[in-house]
């Protein structure tokens, strides 16, 4: 099983950040199921997804991994 | 273990305070706890603080006994708590066990922040830092955020609505609005709850909490010796801290808080109670979900009813469970490590007959329940008169 697909389990889409963020908002986040089980926490890239879409991971920048909807 | 009383309370309003610094806010409400409970500071034998973020948001450390010789106590054990949002619940308990065990009979507890002097993204920021930085905060998320996507799933799994959190806010308001203390005084109306900023998505403006400027205390006893401090002691009848995962994606359910349960199985055996005995409550309503949720943890309404619950009116202030009744974290104001502490002076303003116009019919037993983070520390504290 991959930790490259999974499930999204739950998201948000955050319009008021921190410094660190600000240029990018609005941006979604979102805490996917790994096909290979366990959940992390990761932002979202292009369309905006739902509870139970499934996603692939496409890059991971600084440790923190970025998917996009499959399909 | 030995009974243990509530003997003495102070507060300050909250708010904005440009002119005020953190120890001048702890100061002020401790002065007012121990005028209250009629003592001087030399009976004071420990002092504990509760605060979360005072080194980040104003620069000073040390703040324990930073604020309790500016207050006159001096030489006794003085230790600051930090639990995030649960920082000054969990210093009342550490200061409840003090004195239930006897080893001390006389101990002062502030909780203090001062927020409102970094503009809101440092506050984002700072307030971040009870999330997992290493995961969560370093993919953006923000304490909002997380909450939003807790609310997410509580919908898709129970059906709440937007309607339904925003229940949580106009009732808040409503509370607040009567309360002299209170930050927003401000009543507001579904529309405009419904309308809000958005902030992260379902949450908008109307559903998050205050930045805060405030302190509270609270002066703690045994109960056979209450009589020395006050004509009206209210008793610790049960409490509790529990904690749990830091990281929201840790836990294997986000739409309850098992840290939550814990404390409150925990605090209800010990006083002997149910949920269903309790009169009134003061919620840590953070975000309104977090009402919504605490609402199904404590066994107020069963799992996922907790936003029908709310609509229907049970914990408006005429209902038959009011919850917040001081206005919560919503109107009154989250100065976040006060927090706790203030839940506890509400509840003794309502159970000594002292909350004027929010003043309930029925206030003999209370529950104070206290969050930290997104539900790492919980404090669930019930409050008796009988």
């Amino acid at each position: 099983m991959s930790d490259a697909t999974g499930t999204i389990y739950t998201e948000t889409v955050i319009y008021s950040a921190t410094e660190a963020f600000a240029a990018d908002v609005p941006y979604q986040t979102a805490i996917v199921t790994l096909d290979s089980g366990g959940r992390v926490t990761g932002r979202i890239l292009g369309e905006r997804v739902h509870i139970d879409d499934r996603v692939s991971r496409v890059e991971i920048r600084d440790g923190v991994p970025f998917f996009r909807k499959l399909g | 273990m030995r009974p243990v009383a509530v003997v003495g309370i102070g507060k300050t309003p909250f708010g904005a305070f440009p002119g005020r610094d953190l120890r001048s806010l702890a100061v002020e409400a401790g002065e007012k706890c121990l005028t209250n409970g009629h003592i001087a500071p030399e009976r004071v034998e420990a002092f504990f603080l509760g605060n979360f973020a005072g080194p980040s948001f104003v620069g000073q450390n040390h703040l324990a006994p930073y604020v309790s010789t500016a207050l006159g106590i001096h030489g006794v054990p003085a230790t600051r708590v930090e639990a995030a949002c649960a920082s000054s619940g969990s210093a009342f308990f550490h200061a409840y066990t003090g004195v239930a065990s006897g080893v001390y009979d006389c101990v002062l507890v502030v909780g203090v922040e001062k927020m409102t002097s970094q503009p809101t993204p440092k506050v984002t920021e700072i307030l971040a830092g009870a999330g997992d930085c290493a995961g969560e905060i370093k993919a953006g998320s923000t304490f909002a955020s997380l909450f939003a996507m807790i609310a997410r799933r509580h919908m898709h799994e129970f059906g709440t609505t937007r309607e339904h959190l925003a229940a949580v806010a106009v009732k808040n308001h409503a509370n607040g609005a009567l309360n002299p203390d209170a930050q927003m005084r401000k009543v507001i109306t579904m529309e405009q709850a419904m309308a809000g900023k958005p902030i992260a998505d379902p949450l908008n403006l109307y559903d998050c909490s205050l930045i805060s400027d405030g302190a509270a205390a609270v002066l703690l006893a045994p109960a056979e010796r209450a009589g020395e401090f006050t004509d009206k002691p209210v008793r610790v009848l049960g409490i509790a801290q529990a904690s749990d995962f830091v990281a929201l994606d840790q836990k294997p359910d986000i739409t309850t808080f098992p840290a939550v349960r814990r404390a409150a199985r925990k605090a209800f055996d010990m006083a002997g109670v149910g949920p269903a005995d309790i009169q009134l409550a003061e919620l840590h309503d953070c975000f309104t979900i977090a009402e919504i949720i605490a609402i199904e943890d404590l066994g107020f309404a069963p799992r996922g009813e907790g936003g029908p619950f709310t609509l229907e009116g049970h914990t408006a202030r005429t209902g038959d469970k009011p919850i917040n009744t001081s206005g919560g974290l919503k109107s009154k104001g989250h100065p976040v490590g006060a927090t706790g502490v203030a839940q506890i002076c509400d509840l003794v303003l309502q159970m000594r007959c002292e909350a004027a116009e929010r003043q309930v019919p029925r206030h003999s037993l209370g529950l104070a329940q206290n969050l930290g983070g997104s539900g790492a520390t919980c404090v669930v504290t019930i409050l008796g008169t009988v």
